[in-house]
């Protein structure tokens, strides 16, 4: 493989993420430091998963391939669930931070809202998913080989990249939409975030038939995406305006 | 000659990163910087690295001084800032730290072990194997304990010359040995050919900047960089030289002897920290990172034109600031004022002479130089030794984990995580706190989980192709 592999790989799967890191967290040393905690709650989720997992494995029998399939099929989902409960626990967490925030600042008010950390916060899970699943990946594409010689997909490498993507930006999405669910008390939202990961992670299962599971997940980030936008302020309105680069009239500004 | 040269490293250079690794604000004036030298203490190769560090604590007294409200609000609101400003650093040490791991494959390689850990760890048993490395972390701790309190002891009893001379020496051989060794690996692994003459030339320069930035003065960016270059360099060199299960076990003990150390009453670390706050001096700053210069102290020391100036300056203020740079072409003895300038102050507020003790006085006054100094400028200091442990486990996690860059970027987040944990109690606690202990831990429980639970379970998924 090649260093063009590499890079068009890592710009597939990191680009977007990397802009919105660059452009909207960077600047902001508390945001950096939720980003940060995010990815960790998001490892502490993992780690926990691949523990029961793990556990798992060693108490079956190792030659039964269906079983193994099984079982692994079974931590994907707990993991999907386990993720979720840490998403919950981290928004615990940042409620408590900014009512702290909220006592030590001047004014009364916190130098954050609740839906900037939530969109940090699901950028964070978002990352260290991705990094977790593409950077071994993208370690050996520096390596000599063939990709797909024994009759395995040769879009192996791609495929990846995209799915990375757009478990990057569902992550942002879903942590937008679990956040607002949360605060505003509205448990079909929460359900509706944990639905969607384990559909996005369910179409997984079958790859490599690629049609089956990145379009339905291009499909659901679209979706999600459509959602949070709506839910943090925006309208079809505003979007019109923004895109006939309107700047007068008395609109509504999208919580940013 | 290489090979004699590596492994009887000198306790110098190791010493000097034991220096534990302090984790103070720096809130309060200079004084209260105070560095762990330990590495001064013997010659021969140990390595005591003491990451605790003495952090001295910043005058207490004068933060009490002011609103006590205001400036816990202070302290968290730039608590962020802070947080970042040390992540940068540490970021930095451990790219570069695992950029040569993966790329120079000298610092992989075993050739020898120091004279520090003298057991091997190629044995016939797994039982051999883990008592070897736990005599070898027994030694290493105690000769770490040891160079501490002959530290304490030589501090104690002023013997600043000894400390200043065992710093000089270890700085010396990391900034030019260490590195010359480096760039001929580097070399090596690139394939580039390159003279003797060139290598000196560059090896000089850089090596006295270095001194000149780390013992002197220097642009802030500059020092801050030469640290982190000799941090990354003594962490490659423990990468190198300590066996595998010595590693982890040291990097446990050294931060439990850490908390000990700085905690404890009779720590040696915190009886450091008191001497100093005591005798109200300052540590030398070629031990500990800064995040912001503390240049007033320095300055007013070093130059005695500039100390004129400043006391000149600060007492007669009021006075005809329009004049003085009238004067600017006067002889420098005057400090620029002329004597007609002189007459004309004499006349209007009656003769006044700039004394050594009115300068002292002034120099005393800390919060006349607080209330100039932007609130913004505080920054926090962590030790190196804090730098060169943190880069060694991320550094041993990038070169024998089978999980590899996923372990490896675990261990970078809990270490990251570790450091915030820690800067939330310093901002809570005010004082000089071990940085070793929360970072290690959570570095060394994801490195192991990361390696053999999780692993396996992301190999499984991506040999399916399953996402989670």
């Amino acid at each position: 493989m090649t260093l063009a592999v590499f890079f068009g790989c890592t710009f597939i799967a990191f680009g977007p993420a990397l802009g919105l890191f660059v452009f909207t967290i960077a600047r902001d040393p508390l945001r950096i430091i939720i980003l940060i905690a995010g990815a960790f709650f998001w490892l502490v989720s993992l780690l926990l998963s691949s523990l029961i997992w793990f556990i798992a494995v060693k108490a079956s029998d190792p030659r039964d391939e269906p079983l193994q399939k099984g079982l692994l099929i079974f931590g994907v989902m707990f993991s999907v669930l386990l993720q979720e409960a840490f998403r919950f626990l981290y928004y615990k967490l940042l409620r408590k931070a900014i009512e702290g925030l909220v006592a030590l600042s001047e004014d009364g008010c916190s130098p954050i809202s609740i839906q900037q950390m939530a969109y940090v916060a699901g950028v964070g899970f978002g990352l260290m998913s991705g990094a977790f699943s593409m950077i071994n990946l993208l370690a050996d594409t520096l390596g000599p080989g063939t990709v797909g010689i024994h009759g395995d997909s040769q879009l192996y490498f791609l495929t990846s990249a995209f799915m990375t993507m757009v478990l990057i930006f569902l992550h942002t999405f879903w942590g937008i939409l679990f956040f607002h669910g949360c605060e505003h008390r509205r448990w079909w939202e929460i359900t509706a975030v944990v639905v969607m990961h384990l559909a996005v992670s369910g179409s997984t299962f079958c790859n490599p038939l690629y049609v089956g599971s990145l379009v339905p997940s291009y499909l659901l980030m679209a979706t999600a995406a459509a959602w949070a936008y709506l839910l943090s302020g925006g309208s079809a309105q505003n979007l019109w305006r923004f895109l006939l680069c309107l700047r007068s009239g008395p609109s509504p500004q999208p919580g940013s | 000659m290489s090979e004699e040269s590596e492994e009887s490293v000198p306790l110098l250079p190791l010493q000097q990163e034991s220096l534990a690794s302090a984790l103070f604000n720096t809130d309060q004036n200079d004084n209260s910087e105070r560095r762990r030298h330990d590495n001064s203490e013997r010659r021969r190769n140990d390595n005591p690295e003491s990451e605790t560090n003495g952090q001295p604590q910043n005058n207490i007294q004068q933060v009490v001084e002011q609103d006590e409200e205001e400036d816990e609000e202070l302290t968290l609101k730039y608590g962020a800032k802070h947080v970042i400003m040390l992540f940068v650093p540490v970021t930095l040490c451990m790219v570069v730290v695992v950029a040569t791991i993966k790329s120079v494959s000298f610092y992989t390689r075993k050739d020898g072990q120091l004279i520090y850990t003298p057991f091997t760890e190629e044995t016939e048993t797994v039982g051999q194997r883990a008592l070897n490395s736990i005599l070898n972390a027994a030694i290493m701790i105690s000769v770490i304990i040891v160079m501490t309190i002959l530290l304490v002891v030589l501090y104690k009893y002023r013997c600043y010359k000894v400390i200043h001379g065992w710093l000089i020496i270890s700085s010396l051989l990391l900034l030019f040995f260490f590195s010359f060794i480096y760039l001929g690996e580097v070399f090596k692994t690139y394939n580039v050919a390159m003279d003797y003459i060139t290598v000196a030339l560059m090896i000089w320069n850089f090596g006295v900047v270095g001194m000149i930035c780390i013992h002197w003065k220097g642009p802030l960016r500059l020092q801050q960089a030469y640290l982190i270059m000799i941090s990354a360099l003594m962490a490659l060199v423990f990468i190198k030289y300590l066996p595998e299960w010595t590693a982890w076990l040291i990097l446990a003990v050294i931060s439990v002897y850490d908390l000990v150390a700085v905690l404890c009453p009779k720590g040696p670390l915190r009886m450091l920290v008191e001497t100093a706050q005591e005798r109200n001096e300052t540590l030398f700053p070629a031990l500990i990172y800064s995040s912001t210069m503390i240049w007033l102290v320095n300055m007013a020391e070093e130059d005695p034109e500039a100390q004129r100036k400043a006391s000149k300056n600060s007492t007669y203020d009021k006075q005809a600031p329009a004049n003085q740079t009238q004067n600017e072409d006067a002889e420098a003895d005057d400090g620029g004022f002329s004597q007609e300038w002189q007459q004309q102050r004499d006349n209007r507020i009656g003769p006044i002479e700039s004394t050594p003790e009115s300068r002292a006085a002034v120099q005393a006054l800390p919060s006349n130089s607080q209330t100039s100094e932007d609130p913004e400028e505080r920054g926090v200091k962590l030790g190196l030794g804090d730098f060169i442990f943190y880069s060694v486990l991320v550094g041993k996690a990038s070169a024998t984990a089978s999980g590899d860059w996923n372990t490896t970027l675990a261990c970078f987040v809990a270490i990251l995580i570790g450091l915030c944990l820690t800067l939330l109690l310093l901002a809570i606690f005010k004082k000089a706190l071990p940085a070793l202990p929360i970072s290690i831990t959570f570095g060394l429980v994801f490195y192991f989980a990361t390696d053999n639970l999780v692993q396996p379970f992301m190999d499984q998924l991506a040999f399916h192709q399953f996402y989670i």
